[in-house]
């Protein structure tokens, strides 16, 4: 990590280039492209020990602690033990989509991660069109999904396949309108002109966007209380029911790395991304990435899984709406305050919030009228 | 040399998975290779510096579009068997080879007016202000919206069961 921090240093004059891409500085783009792999790896190995041993905690239980010292060695133990095993093709299936559906879900996610600063210019691409080339991007990721239920040949991987199709789909409409609430106080669809804008972080500005953000995320990435497109009890597995060895690791790595790729984003839309007093930049972004995450395991362990119904209801009727008044809202601040909104909104904001997250849920009820799937 | 290079590799690929589309007898797999096709033509928009375009063809065609298509060849049987042959082979390729040729001899015909100013980067805010500034589109595109949203209303309440 020394040497990340050495390296990410001497690429700070860099900011004087013009941030088109390509550009053609070639070892700009190596470099990045090596770090954000071995970034993302590394990560995935940590969040999968984070889920594991804190979610043990919060059953009351060990979780893994035998593989190396408190368990660390886990992760990588069964990593090995995956890409050993056979990889076992159904007979029916249809081989080539078969094959290519882990790679076309894994690319997208490895993409978002291209956009995302570090420290100030410290990033593989400064896109003008930055978050909205996030949400191009993650939406190929289902065409992977869908090519894995399809190609497999099994119902109940079709099944779980469209279930997370029509999550995905519902779930990105409150996605995309609470970010546009922080492009509005931002001024720019850039990530790194995002997080240059935030001497507050948004989350205070934007209470209620986080907490969409938040919950749409989990929906997008099948994280419970979300994941009934791989409920064990009704589907087996899901989409990836017949996927082992190497490609089921494929999928398994998907799964961490969109789970950090949302953890990422939140931490650079609402918390200021890299900025913070004394630790280095991107130590700050690590550390707020894990943090994100922690909450994502927590809501995870506390929250029963919501049925098929429940889950779009919760989109359309609860999610919707309030994205479409936080949008109004914050466009209206935008405008009175166009030189930057004063401290002062921060107490209106977060009342606002409360109040509107309270009277939805009195007004919200799952499982009123018909069950519609 | 770069974009040129770029711009022969996208549209090879982009002729290739349209004849894919055409051609494939597994509806599912010409449907992937209208996502191909899809994602080819967004890499072209990026070599014509139109980076906004780019990113709005991927979100809205193979993100929203392709996975409606897939979809709904999910809800449909049979389909590594092909799709159920039918005589009017030879009347629909009379019809696209017409219309092949006549695109052809528009496009080589024209005499296409090129601008010399240099192309607009970062293109966003050039868009918007078109959109949104007095003498803007945004008349227009709200009454397309809501011409779109009776058509969906529509549909819904045709397809509705009684």
């Amino acid at each position: 990590m020394v040497t990340l921090n050495y390296s990410i240093e001497g690429l700070l004059p860099m900011k004087g280039l013009p941030p088109d891409w390509p550009g053609g500085y070639w070892w700009h783009w190596l470099f990045f492209t090596v770090v954000l792999i071995a970034f993302v790896l590394v990560m995935v190995l940590g969040a999968i020990y984070i889920e594991r041993r804190g979610m043990g905690r919060m059953q009351s239980r060990l979780g893994p602690n035998r593989t190396g010292p408190f368990g660390l060695l886990q992760a990588v133990a069964d990593a090995v033990k995956v890409l050993l095993k056979e990889n076992i093709v159904p007979a029916k299936a249809d081989k080539i989509v078969h094959w290519l559906a882990p790679i076309i879900a894994f690319a997208p996610v490895m993409m978002i991660f291209a956009v995302v600063p570090f420290q100030d210019g410290a990033l593989l691409a400064d896109l003008n069109i930055g978050i909205l080339y996030i949400v191009a991007v993650s939406s190929i990721a289902t065409v992977g999904v869908f090519m894995a239920g399809w190609g497999s040949s099994n119902k109940y991987s079709l099944l779980g396949a469209m279930r997370n199709v029509a999550a995905v789909v519902s779930y990105e409409i409150p996605l995309v309108l609470s970010v546009i609430g922080v492009v509005l106080v931002a001024g720019s669809l850039s990530l790194n002109d995002i997080v240059l804008a935030q001497d507050i972080p948004f989350i205070l500005f934007q209470p209620l966007g986080f907490l969409l953000f938040f919950a749409a995320g989990c929906a997008e990435i099948n994280r419970a209380p979300f994941d009934l497109m791989e409920a064990d009890s009704e589907l087996v597995a899901g989409f990836h029911t017949e996927y082992s060895g190497m490609k089921f690791a494929m999928f398994y790595l998907v799964e961490y790395a969109e789970a950090i790729a949302i953890s990422a984003i939140i931490a650079t839309l609402f918390l200021g991304g890299w900025r913070g007093p004394l630790l280095p930049p991107w130590l700050w972004l690590i550390v707020k990435i894990v943090i994100v995450f922690f909450v994502m395991v927590w809501t995870r362990a506390t929250l029963p899984r919501v049925r098929i119904d429940q889950l779009m209801a919760l989109a359309w009727k609860f999610l919707f709406p309030l994205a479409l008044i936080n949008l109004f809202i914050t466009a209206v601040q935008v405008l009175v305050w166009p030189d930057g909104l004063p401290w002062a909104l921060i107490f209106l904001n977060i009342a606002v919030m409360l109040v509107l997250v309270i009277l939805w849920s009195k007004l919200f009820r799952l499982g009123w009228g018909r069950l519609e799937v | 040399m770069g974009l040129a290079a770029a711009f022969w590799i996208m549209a090879v690929v982009i002729v290739a998975a349209a004849l894919g589309v055409v051609f494939l007898r597994n509806v599912f797999r010409a449907a992937l290779t209208l996502v191909l096709c899809f994602v080819a033509v967004a890499g072209l928009y990026i070599t014509l510096s139109a980076d906004f375009l780019a990113a709005v063809q991927i979100l809205v065609y193979v993100g929203a579009i392709s996975v409606l298509i897939i979809l709904a060849i999910m809800m449909t049987r049979e389909v590594p068997q092909g799709s159920p042959a039918n005589r009017l082979k030879l009347p629909a390729f009379i019809v696209a080879a017409v219309v092949l040729g006549i695109m052809i001899y528009t496009v080589t015909k024209t005499a296409w007016q090129v601008s010399a100013e240099a192309p607009l980067t970062p293109t966003t805010v050039p868009l918007a202000t078109k959109l949104f500034s007095e003498g803007g589109f945004v008349l227009p595109v709200e009454i397309a919206a809501v011409l779109l949203l009776a058509a969906i209303l529509g549909a819904i309440v045709i397809a509705r069961e009684k």
